[in-house]
């Protein structure tokens, strides 16, 4: 068994309890720890990614329990990409939160990330589908930490909301992996993809049933329409850091739905049923996206609708099904995580804590770099040339090819009104003339403006790069949605 | 047996719900717990309900009940548990914060003038 697939959950684990037990008062401790655990993490993942190039699914049996029965781990390429993705995201926001010292204004900020991370590398590795609401109940606590780190009433109060709707969304989970196990007997991924197979039509219904429950749950994850409305108020209260962060937790519900929907949910008794909720969600998804990031007053806020938006596009071409469509929902949530962080992190920098609302009112609190790096990070996520935010929308359009008069137009309608919302709250901010009542600007800080062009470069990169990147997601598409290696890497007894 | 247990989970989850939708943190928190404790009694059944039964195997015995769903049952108390705890110490500190338990006022607040 290859040891290095446990240890993107165990490191984490083992150095946010040793903050807790050695650091607590010491900052530049608790920061060495922190900066240890990121490097070590992102070091791992990419040797992980490697590995998954060469192998089509790794399984690692906890306690060296036989698969159904114990749990596992599996590592292939999308976990291997959401684990990338993540260590990377979150190296360049710890960064930025150091700098900035945000991680100073509330305590324990260093654990809560690295348990964070611990909860979103679990979430990415598991084979088992209770493991997998275990991993995000951890990410889940940790989140909850990490949205009020700092304190103040406005960011508690919206805390309350976004646990209570969590804690509902974790029920609803619960009742359907128990309705599932009461089927099929198992909650392994791969034995339930054996199972349902050949699943009797007369439990067809319960598992449908459950099977929407899920659909709920991960919609709740992934911000779908109609149940976003959690995430406007959540990320615009959350930490600056926090938020940028929170743009790899939606992905977490777009993680699961593909996951489970290209092993489990092809299934005779259940195919079909995600999609059919998933495309028109899908598109009100955008539309609420766009028109919010329009209607928005605060920069935070209108960075989480245009996250909602984006989301959108993620799920619509999932809920298209094909290898192809699944490629290009990959590459799009990828983007979109980077510059949905990157402009999280600008809004943080631009609306400073004392005013973190009304840009509409007020001009010229940043300086020129400030605005040059929000045109390029929302030209990144309104997908105009020459950013890879352009090369996802194409690659989503050329997957939807086949309904084109609605698709096509719908997301080029929001895309169109994304850019207007940009436009304006860009001219709002940068180009108005100061007033009186206008706070000075802050000093630009050059460490935080190296994480955001951090975050920047990666999106260059992945327009440099979009070739290679592409057909390496075309073969992660194609071993998704032909899941026999993830299966056979389970060993299950009796399945070749 | 079979309707005692299905009908508390309907009960419970009926009550849960409706507390859910009150506007109050407290009555929030309550319905949280109602709804945990109807999906732990749900997760129970589905191992099938089968009184009396010890959830081991042993050849003297004439039957055995599905050990699998007390531990995941086991492990959802435990994190409701954990997670009731932390979303009262928020509430509180909501509450004490902001003189009222209004669950609704702070979300639509944050884009508006108050912050």
């Amino acid at each position: 068994m290859n040891h290095l697939i446990i240890a993107p959950i165990v490191l984490p684990a083992v150095l946010a309890g040793l903050i807790v037990l050695l650091a607590r008062r010491a900052m530049l401790a608790q920061r060495l720890i922190g900066a240890v655990a990121l490097l070590a993490l992102l070091g791992l993942s990419v040797v992980l990614l490697r590995q998954s190039g060469e192998i089509p699914a790794q399984a690692y049996f906890l306690g060296n329990w036989p698969a159904p029965f114990g749990i596992v781990l599996v590592l292939d390429r999308l976990s291997a990409l959401m684990l990338v993705l993540t260590a990377g995201l979150a190296a360049v926001i710890w960064a930025y939160a150091v700098v900035t010292g945000w991680d100073r204004r509330g305590r324990h900020f260093h654990t809560l990330f690295l348990f964070q991370m611990m909860g979103l590398n679990g979430a990415f590795l598991t084979g088992d589908a209770f493991n997998l609401f275990v991993f995000f109940e951890v990410l889940l606590i940790a989140s909850y930490g990490l949205m009020v780190h700092g304190g103040g009433t406005a960011r508690v109060r919206a805390g309350v909301q976004y646990v209570a709707f969590n804690l509902l969304g974790s029920t609803l989970f619960l009742f359907g992996l128990a309705a599932i196990y009461s089927v099929t007997g198992t909650l392994n991924m791969a034995d339930l993809a054996v199972k349902l197979a050949v699943l009797p039509p007369g439990d067809a219904a319960l598992i449908r049933v459950a099977f929407a429950l899920l659909l709920m749950v991960f919609a709740i994850k992934g911000a779908l329409v109609p149940l976003h409305f959690w995430l406007p108020g959540t990320y615009a209260a959350a930490p600056g850091p926090v938020a940028a962060l929170f743009a790899v937790m939606t992905k977490v519900g777009a993680y699961a739905m593909i996951r489970l929907g290209t092993l489990i949910v092809t299934a005779p008794a259940t195919e079909g049923l995600w999609q059919a909720y998933l495309t028109p969600a899908a598109l009100c998804t955008m539309a609420v996206g766009a028109v919010g990031v329009l209607g928005s007053h605060s920069l935070p806020r209108m960075v989480a609708f245009a996250g909602i938006g984006s989301m959108g596009v993620v799920f619509l071409a999932i809920g298209a099904g094909t290898p192809q469509a699944t490629s290009a929902a990959l590459y799009y949530m990828v983007h979109s995580t980077l510059a949905t962080a990157a402009l999280f992190l600008l809004a943080d920098m631009i609306t400073p804590a004392q005013g973190r609302d009304d840009v509409q009112g007020r001009g010229a609190a940043a300086s020129g770099v400030m605005a040059a790096l929000f045109m390029a990070a929302a030209i990144a996520m309104a997908g105009m040339p020459p950013l890879s935010g352009f090369v996802a929308k194409l690659l989503v359009l050329d997957a939807l090819r086949d309904k084109a008069a609605l698709m096509w137009s719908a997301v080029l309608l929001a895309s169109l009104l994304t850019i207007l919302g940009f436009a304006r709250t860009g001219s709002r901010l940068f180009w108005k003339p100061p007033t009186d009542v206008s706070p000075a600007p802050a000093p630009d800080n050059p460490g935080a403006i190296a994480a955001v062009v951090a975050l920047l470069a990666a999106i260059v990169g992945l327009t440099v790069f979009a070739g290679p990147i592409t057909a390496w997601l075309d073969m992660t598409a194609q071993a998704l949605h032909l899941p026999t290696g993830y299966i056979a890497a389970n060993a299950l007894p009796g399945v070749p | 047996m079979e309707i005692l247990i299905a009908s508390s989970v309907g009960v419970l989850t009926a009550a849960g719900l409706y507390l859910m939708l009150r506007a109050q943190t407290f009555p929030v928190i309550l319905g949280l717990s109602l709804l945990s404790y109807a999906v732990n009694i749900f997760i129970f059944a589905a191992g099938r309900v089968a009184p009396g039964m010890a959830p081991i195997l042993d050849p003297a015995a004439i039957g055995y009940v599905d050990p699998l769903p007390q531990a995941l049952v086991l492990t959802a108390i435990v994190i409701s548990f954990g997670m009731t705890a932390v979303i009262v110490i928020m509430a509180l500190g909501a509450y004490l914060n902001s003189g009222d338990d209004d669950v609704d006022a702070a979300g639509s607040d944050i884009s508006g003038g108050a912050g």
